[in-house]
């Protein structure tokens, strides 16, 4: 088989069903037990170091 | 040390220009081989006088670097005027084909201006802002200053290097002709390295951060660049004809080529000016509003739905043409699939407003933003529309296309660029506040009436025009010429003009207000005290 159709049926099947459960495992994985409490915390980095970097001792975990 | 090899490499550059100005086959190339002469003499100059200096470090790493970024502002608001300007000036050539001038014609008439304006805006206004906002917010969301040093100067300068290199191109002839892909195969070449390195500091900026978890804005920023690297390296691949002229030839050839252009062309729309735009939108509506967003988990469903749809959605640019119809089928679905993400991105970044909708009232910063995102809602509801295989048909080739994409350049990426400058002005130059948010109202509204002049006036004569080209007689003859549709068009053309009057119009009063803002407005209390000790 010349390479444009093998390329083909690896898209169609194999890389096609490994997107889609990826897709899928992130959503799975966004609604974890637990996701909402550490999101809360990531959606508040804008508001933490607005005028200068952090300094090393005061770097979070 | 380093100096040396800085000496070495700028030396030879210099004098391959100076060989390339001699021996140079066209014009363009040859204007450009003498201005990267006399940019790399000027900085061999330069480089020299400072070389055995003695080195005076000083460690930094406790602030934020800001004076890139703020060089960044000014470059976004004056090339978005100088692009804004051209595309009104081509508007008023399309109505009164007398300003395609006859002691200019072959550099200044419509054809070669209309890349200056489309690349003017996109790459110049659009990308400007795009690195200036990530390289704030990369800093502001990592708690880290910018990986790299001086690298993120030799992005901004190297990025203006290209703008001018492309615009003086074009009206000089230089082009490959392929839509927002126009620049030759030695200016790709230059964009590449400049690229590299900015994915080198935002990544860089990434890995040493002190919070825990990337910011969502940082993972659009982060596509964007990736996506657009590779973008530009496929869809330019050419081979010269010759080192000493700007002339190339593409290796790929027909339908495959149309496609990997369109693949290109929409991909810059998803990515340059939805992707990047994105993550301002989810970094600077939550802090003028002073909120975080309104849901985080949408926001990583909508960042990973984006960037697996888009990059499916090329083909429907290619209805009816020799590109197979299951190509450009898939491309028709995934566009209608992509109403989805963009939706619930815009439903984000609305309902980050819920509980302070007060604010539109009173902030017409937020304002802007709110409008930005809106228009996001509706061109992103438009476009898949457009992409339905039967709406092309009526839709494509026509003005239609042209209202779309300024709906969504004008009103999205337009309108959270304004309104990220609005934030970033007083924060940058340590004011208190802006000069005037009467001035802010007065751009708001020139802005948007201007945008809904425009929209309105090109759905009116797409779809006319559209209706035209159909149109047959009872014995199956075609009806109209195309100069019939032509003049029809003119008093649409017209409005269209006005439109884009008032939006520079609101551009320049923007322009003055941020000049009055650092220059008139109180400081900042802060900045007022002498030294702030570092710990």
């Amino acid at each position: 088989m010349e390479a444009y159709t093998i390329l083909r049926q690896f898209a169609d099947s194999w890389m096609l069903l490994l997107l889609f459960v990826f897709f899928v495992g992130i959503v799975i994985w966004v609604f974890r037990p637990g996701a909402s409490k550490e999101y809360q915390d990531t959606a508040n980095i804008p508001f933490r170091h607005p005028d200068k970097p952090a300094a090393v001792k005061e770097a979070r975990k | 040390m380093s100096n040396y090899i800085k000496l070495i490499v700028l030396g030879l550059i210099a004098l391959f220009a100076a060989i390339g100005t001699n021996y140079a086959r066209d014009l363009a190339y040859q204007v450009h081989a003498i201005l990267v002469m006399l940019i790399a003499g000027g900085l061999f100059i330069w480089t020299l006088r400072n070389t055995d200096e003695p080195d005076i470090l000083v460690d930094r790493s406790a602030e934020y670097m800001d004076d890139v970024i703020r060089y960044g502002v000014i470059a976004t608001a004056f090339w978005g005027v100088v692009g804004f300007l051209a595309g009104t000036f081509i508007a008023f050539q399309l109505a009164f084909p007398v300003l395609n001038f006859d002691w200019a014609q072959g550099y200044l008439n419509f054809g070669r201006l209309r890349p200056l304006h489309t690349s003017a805006v996109i790459f110049a206004f659009g990308g400007n802002a795009l690195i200036a906002t990530s390289f704030y917010v990369v800093q502001r969301t990592s708690a880290a200053r910018l990986w790299g040093g001086n690298l993120a100067w030799f992005v901004f300068w190297g990025y203006q290097l290209f703008i001018v290199l492309a615009a003086t191109g074009y009206v000089l002839g230089g082009t490959q002709s392929k839509e927002y892909a126009e620049p030759e195969w030695y200016v790709d070449l230059w964009l590449t390295i400049v690229w590299v390195a900015y994915l080198a500091v935002f990544l860089g900026t990434i890995i040493k951060r002190k919070e825990p978890h990337i910011y969502v804005a940082n993972w659009f920023y982060l596509a964007f660049i990736v996506t657009v690297a590779m973008l530009h390296l496929i869809n330019n691949m050419t081979i010269p004809v010759s080192i000493w002229g700007s002339k190339s030839v593409i290796v790929w050839s027909g339908v495959q080529d149309a496609m990997i252009q369109w693949w290109y062309g929409h991909n810059a729309v998803g990515f340059f000016l939805t992707a990047g735009f994105l993550g301002m939108m989810y970094y600077f509506i939550p802090k003028q509003a002073e909120r975080p967003v309104f849901s985080y988990k949408l926001s990583i469903i909508h960042f990973w739905a984006l960037i697996f749809l888009y990059i499916w959605a090329g083909p429907h640019h290619l209805h009816y043409t020799a590109l197979p119809d299951w190509a450009s089928t898939l491309g028709m679905v995934f566009s209608i699939v992509l109403w989805m993400p963009s939706w619930g991105g815009m439903i984000n970044g609305l309902m980050t407003l819920s509980g302070a909708w007060d604010k539109l009232r009173t902030d017409p910063v937020i304002r802007m933003m709110v409008i930005s995102v809106g228009f996001y809602g509706m061109s992103t509801f438009e476009g898949p529309m457009m992409s339905i295989r039967a709406v092309n048909s009526l839709s494509h080739y026509t003005d239609w296309t042209i209202g779309h994409v300024h709906s969504g350049a004008l009103g999205w990426n337009g309108m959270i660029t304004f309104g990220a400058l609005y934030f970033l002005v007083p924060v940058l130059w340590k004011r208190d506040r802006l000069y005037s948010l009467s001035l802010v109202s007065w751009h708001f509204w020139l802005a948007t009436i201007g945008i809904v002049l425009y929209a309105a006036s090109m759905w009116v004569t797409g779809i006319m025009e559209g209706l035209m080209w159909r149109e047959v007689d009872a014995n199956g003859f075609l009806v109209n010429s195309f100069a019939d549709t032509v003049a029809a068009k003119f008093p649409m053309y017209v409005v269209r003009a006005l439109g884009g009057v008032m939006f520079l119009a609101g551009a320049m009063v923007m322009c003055y207000n941020l000049w009055m803002t650092v220059r008139k407005a109180p400081a900042k209390e802060a900045s007022l005290t002498v030294a702030v000790p570092a710990e």
